[in-house]
């Protein structure tokens, strides 16, 4: 029950995130640390969750951090490896209409 | 209701056990015979009853709370209760802030808080909260009987037996 996030720089601008594990409400600050300072400097963050084996809301609530504050700066939050258990937690919770997701191989 | 039967659990009030709940109740749906997404929806469900509890329950509260899982076994269905003894709260406010995000709405706007109790609604087959001394959430999913995967395979059956 842990989680591990992956920094991979792709440009001066751009950067991926590959978060592996269980992001709950006990992890989830540990994303939220590693997220929020690059969501305020960079122009595109890119989430990899391929990884990721359990989600609950206290996760989405940081990506909808994530997404504001990207946005606020004209910036962009992708996500990318949604599996089909992530597919419908987005879809049931209306993010899908919301935040980028980018199919694997896009 | 035989409640020698129940199967209970009880957690310090912390972020860290919710993890043991969810396996809990992932061993026992399992064995109940419900589909792998069926335990996933009740695993997420039942850790977001329990983390509202941890969240909201003993927040100002001098004591180190404690949240109680109640496991009950039916056979048709299973219940889950999740009971806390701290903060009670206004279940019409909160039930006015859930639900999913409305894509409509300027971004600025987006609630971070407020998707578990649409989760719990969504993934569960009945959801019920009772406010008091605490808070009870039950939660109850019925047990799919898996009818047409049966028809699909009939020959697989019957050669089985030979």
């Amino acid at each position: 029950m842990d989680v591990s996030i992956r920094e991979k720089k792709q440009s001066e601008q751009i950067v991926t995130l590959i978060v592996s594990g269980e992001v709950d409400a006990f992890t989830a600050p540990q994303l939220r640390e590693k997220l929020m300072p690059l969501c305020q400097k960079m122009r595109e963050v890119h989430l990899n969750l391929s990884q990721v084996d359990y989600m609950d809301s206290t996760a989405l609530g940081v990506l909808i951090g994530a997404y504001k504050q990207l946005r606020s700066r004209k910036g962009r939050l992708v996500l990318t490896g949604m599996t089909p258990r992530l597919k419908r937690l987005f879809r049931i919770t209306g993010l899908t209409e919301v935040i980028d997701i980018e199919e694997d191989g896009a | 209701m035989d409640q020698t039967k129940d199967i209970v659990l009880t957690i310090p009030a912390e972020a860290q056990y919710v993890g043991v709940v969810r396996l809990t109740v992932s061993g026992i749906a399992n064995r109940l015979g419900f589909h792998y997404d069926d335990i996933e929806d009740i695993k997420l469900a039942v850790a977001e009853a329990c983390t509202n509890a941890v969240d909201h329950a003993y927040k100002e509260l001098e004591c180190q709370g404690r949240v109680m899982v109640t496991f009950r076994i039916f056979g048709d269905r299973l219940e889950i209760r999740v009971k806390d003894e701290g903060n009670s709260f206004d279940i019409e406010t909160v039930k006015k802030k859930s639900g999913p995000i409305e894509s409509h709405l300027p971004f600025t706007t987006m609630r971070e808080r407020g998707l578990g109790l649409h989760l719990m609604e969504t993934l569960m087959d009945h959801v019920d909260i009772q406010v008091g001394k605490g808070v009870v959430v039950t939660l109850t999913k019925f047990i799919q009987r898996d009818e047409v995967d049966r028809d699909v395979n009939p020959p697989a059956k019957t050669e089985s037996h030979g």
